[in-house]
């Protein structure tokens, strides 16, 4: 029996390290002073609650509407139990709490479809209670007891989804090709190896609602007929691992994965991997390696994971975001989840938005959303009330759009067409004072250092390209230096082994596209070099 | 014995099914450049010289890991593959210390002939002259890492032919470097059987045995694929 | 490049860097083929055919040897840019650093120059050794040792330690003409 007042406290990564542990511990304090108790008024912890950048949120649940509240101090707890509470007066005049109010029918909020986010900031993390209770696991039991795989895998199809890893391979496909491989034992990867800088969609997936991606591999286990699956997390995410292993922990101990789970069949083993560091490990070939004890390098495909993975065997991997959408796909049926998005991307899609941009944090809609209404409506626009210049998205592998593109539907092919990608779902905001070599030198850099060393076009060419960038910079470059910069980002897209050498010059290529005057501005005639003898 | 046939270079031919692009191109005499490839050896396609245009395919595919195919339409050498070829090598020499008039491999280097198969007259990017060290702890051999092109042949072979698996690859990007046993000097790694099949496969002077001095170094890379169908049909070459 | 008038004869120079005179002894291998080439051109400056000083104006060719090491080398180097229509990077040298760059390597790639002077004329002199000190006289080092196209813009490149006399005569030949040399094959372009 739920009491009448809840409040949820934001206990994932970004609202801990605004203070929301001692926020909590001070609202604890507060309640056991108003002489309430748990079951009067309850104190939760739950995962993302979306606004990272007003963090330490804070919701309050009760009779009345929702209210939500940010950059809350500790000091502050005792006026947000008397807010909380039903007796409260309505907020008026004297509120002490308005500087924190957040408008929850702000766009930020109700622009929002959560789908692959609906537990988080609603369920506590830790606890597997809570998320039965939320409706977790209730898929899996039915897939179990009432779909075979085929049918569990047609509804997959059906509903269009891509992987939303980056690179948007259709979902469906990918899982038929794994379960018609010749009969042999099968695995299923999780890759949760979110490196690229600005995006943090997955960290808070899994601080937020781990029995969600389990409850989404396990359906996918049991789709492509796997009894055994990895989890590979980067080492950079403790609180997620923490939870993530704690949750697999809770899982097995109700018999949710295991043997003959739901009394079936099925059985199904997940591991926790932990990854050391390496970016380039969140490429499939590489992470699988990394899985195995080896070194995490890039292997030439074909033969693709899904026919020969891990151990040799066929190995379906998926991103955190793409598991963690089934269990709703399989709830409301792939066709629903169909009608939402564009004629080739369905669905939602989460954004981590970051940068120079109001309304900092974790975003989910609709595909095909303008990137006008994701960074201006709901992001607010750039602080300060300037025109935003460009929007970079795709991390590393990406690149800058143009504020005059804003208008472009967020989707796989329309963000490639503008020379960007939809990579994992960091979108970060930039205004008019960012220097746009600068951005590419930044983007090339972090490229130079995660680059894995075995083919020569990355390994050597993004070093050369990092120092053509410096050039430009420094504005010491010259018209030789543009066209050497032009020669080489194309000789590294097309000669790399894998996606990531092949996407390295992407931040180059799209702001020369759509900033080109930037880097001209920033070259000088050879003859001012040999004018002023200095050289070059 | 089942045979694909496909088209390199405007000319048919035939290789047995399961060839790689790369035999397939041999049959064609196309001359395909390869420095990290060699026969007996697993392919890594990392080098990236080998990378050729196959009608229908939006991506270069490297011929030595490639499955030659029924009906492939192939082409070895146009102009945007010469071009790639040419960066790929002087990033190559930009990125080691190579110095050939005092190499051990000097006249003997496959890199340095590289450069003349593929028109370096001269590298458009700045040399990097990076630290790197040389470890001579070895009773038999030296290996300078200055000259090294992070081929993996050396690793492949110990590891394919020899079985002692002594040497791998350290750290990452531009930073990465061949390593010994646990990352110890060469000397010290008791797994090493001083075979020198390392030094043989090498394609620089990156690999040598200590008593060869400028321009002496003669490898002999045939002998990973001697041993190789030595070990798979009980054939030795001269028998 | 716009060779002079047929009739009159194309102004060579030769130009040493920093190298080891290996490339001019090698250009002295021409043998008699020098005087083949004596008919065609006038040798207006060159370490071993002329005994002008300064670099003089409206040179056709530029034979270049070495790498740009120190002050004096670059001053030339551009001077002789100015003054050039053809500049041939000439050997090893010129066209890679080569040996001379090898001293980049010293000081963790940061001041090369400073590392070798030390170790040549204090680590490794006895107690009175000092720096070399002659502003306007001996020419200061570079931090970093460059090949010639990475100071100016070069328009043929001879590599070779030394470029045999032959690959030397076979590139030469077609300018005389007024043609560009095939640079290509072994013969022509081999490093080392």
């Amino acid at each position: 029996m739920p009491s009448p007042v809840q409040v949820r406290c934001c206990d994932a990564s970004g609202c801990r390290s605004a203070g929301s542990q001692a926020l909590r511990n001070a609202l604890e304090g507060a309640r056991d002073a108003a002489g309430l108790d748990p079951s009067q008024l309850t104190i939760k912890p739950v995962g993302c609650l979306r606004l990272c950048g007003s963090g330490p949120l804070v919701a309050c649940d009760g009779p009345g509407p929702t209210q939500l509240f940010g950059g809350m101090a500790p000091e502050q707890a005792g006026a947000l139990i008397a807010a909380a509470l039903p007796s409260s007066p309505a907020p008026g005049s004297g509120d002490p709490l308005a500087a924190h109010r957040l408008d929850l029918e702000a766009p930020f909020f109700a622009l929002q479809r959560p789908v692959v986010l609906e537990g988080c900031g609603q369920v506590d993390p830790e606890s597997i209670d809570d998320a039965i209770a939320f409706g977790t696991y209730a898929q899996l039991q039915r897939v179990l007891q009432e779909l075979s795989p085929e049918q569990v895998r047609d509804e997959v199809r059906r509903s269009g989804l891509r992987g939303r890893g980056g690179a948007g391979y259709p979902t469906g496909l990918k899982w038929d090709t794994v379960a018609l491989q010749p009969p042999g034992p099968r695995y299923v990867v999780c890759n949760a190896d979110e490196g690229d800088p600005g995006a943090f969609m997955d960290r808070s997936v899994l601080e937020s609602d781990p029995h969600r991606l389990i409850e989404g591999m396990a359906i996918a286990a049991y789709a492509v007929g796997a009894e055994r699956g990895f989890v590979y997390v980067r080492a950079e995410y403790p609180l997620a691992i923490e939870r993530l292993r704690l949750a697999l922990q809770q899982a097995r101990s109700r018999h949710l994965l295991g043997n003959h789970i739901h009394g079936t069949s099925f059985n199904l083993r997940l591991e926790v991997r932990v990854g050391a560091g390496a970016y380039v490990c969140g490429e499939e070939t590489a992470l699988l390696l990394s899985i195995q004890g080896q070194r995490g390098m890039p292997q030439p495909r074909p033969p693709f994971p899904a026919q020969s993975g891990l151990w040799g065997a066929p190995t379906l991997i998926n991103n955190v975001e793409t598991f963690t959408a089934v269990p709703a796909i399989l709830r409301q049926g792939g066709d629903w989840y169909a009608a939402m998005g564009t004629a080739h991307s369905k669905g939602t899609k989460v954004f981590a938005l970051s940068g120079a941009v109001v309304n900092t944090g974790l975003v989910e809609v609709p595909m095909g959303t303008s990137l006008r209404t994701v960074v201006e409506l709901i992001g607010g626009g750039v602080p300060d009330g300037s025109p935003i210049k460009a929007v970079q998205t795709g991390g590393p592998s990406g690149g800058c759009i143009p504020a005059e593109r804003l208008d472009t539907p967020v989707d796989y092919e329309s963000l490639v067409e503008l020379g960007s990608m939809m990579g994992s779902g960091g979108m970060v905001v930039m205004g008019q004072s960012t220097s746009m070599p600068e951005v590419a030198r930044h983007f090339m850099g972090f490229s130079v250092n995660e680059s894995c060393g075995k083919c020569v076009p990355c390994r050597a060419g993004t070093v050369q390209l990092a120092q053509l960038l410096d050039r430009f910079v420094e504005r010491r470059a010259t018209s030789a230096d543009m066209e050497r910069l032009d020669a080489l980002c194309q000789m590294v897209k097309v000669t790399s082994l894998c996606g990531l050498g092949q996407s390295a010059p992407n931040p180059v290529l799209s702001t020369l596209r759509w900033f080109r005057h930037e880097y001209e501005a920033a070259c000088r005639e050879p003859s001012g070099c040999v004018a002023t003898g200095r050289v070059r | 014995m089942a045979v694909v046939t496909l088209n390199v270079n405007g000319q048919d031919v035939a290789v047995p099914a399961g060839a790689s692009l790369l035999e397939a191109t041999r049959a064609a005499a196309a001359d395909v450049p390869t420095l990290c490839h060699l026969d007996g050896l697993n392919p890594v396609s990392s080098c990236r010289l080998c990378l050729v245009e196959v009608e229908g395919s939006t991506k270069l595919l490297p011929a030595c890991s490639t499955a030659a195919a029924e009906g492939m339409v192939v082409h070895t050498h146009t102009p945007r593959l010469k071009e790639y070829r040419r960066m790929t090598v002087e990033l190559f020499f930009a990125e080691g210390n190579h110095v050939c008039a005092v190499c051990v491999a000097n006249t003997h280097c496959e890199l340095q002939d590289m450069a003349v198969t593929v028109g370096m007259d001269h590298s458009r990017f700045p040399y990097q002259y990076p630290q790197r060290p040389v470890d001579a702890s070895h009773p038999q051999f030296t290996l300078d890492h200055n000259r090294c092109i992070l081929c993996t042949r050396c690793v492949r072979v110990c590891d394919e032919i020899e079985g002692a698996h002594v040497w791998d690859i350290g750290s990452r990007g531009g930073q990465c470097h061949i390593v010994a046993g646990l990352d110890e000097p060469w000397g010290q790694v008791q797994a090493c059987t001083s075979c020198g099949k390392c030094v043989e496969v090498c394609p620089t002077g990156a690999l040598f045995r200590n008593t060869d001095t400028t321009a002496e170094k003669q490898p002999d890379a045939s002998l990973p694929a001697l041993l190789r169908s030595a070990r798979d049909q009980h054939r030795w070459h001269n028998q | 490049m716009t060779p002079s008038p047929a009739a009159a004869k194309l102004r060579l120079a030769t130009v040493w860097l920093a190298g080891c005179s290996g490339c001019h002894m090698s250009f002295l291998d021409l043998d008699e083929f020098l005087f083949d080439l004596a008919e065609k051109v006038d040798v207006v400056f060159s370490p071993v055919g002329s005994d002008v000083k300064i670099y003089p104006e409206n040179v056709d060719i530029a034979l270049v040897e070495g790498a740009v090491a120190n002050v004096d080398n670059l001053e030339l180097a551009l001077q002789l840019r100015q003054r050039t229509a053809l500049v041939i990077s000439f050997g090893d040298c010129a066209v890679t650093a080569n040996v001379p760059g090898l001293r980049n390597l010293l000081d963790g790639g940061h001041d090369g120059a400073k590392a070798v002077l030390e170790r040549g004329y204090l680590e490794l002199a006895d107690a009175t050794g000092q720096l070399p000190f002659a502003p306007g006289i001996v020419p200061e080092l570079l931090p970093r040792v460059l090949p010639l196209h990475e100071v100016i813009p070069v328009d043929l490149f001879l590599p070779g330690c030394p470029p045999s006399a032959e690959r030397i005569r076979e590139a030469i030949t077609p300018l005389l003409a007024g043609d560009r040399p095939a640079m290509e094959g072994a013969a022509m372009l081999r490093f080392g």
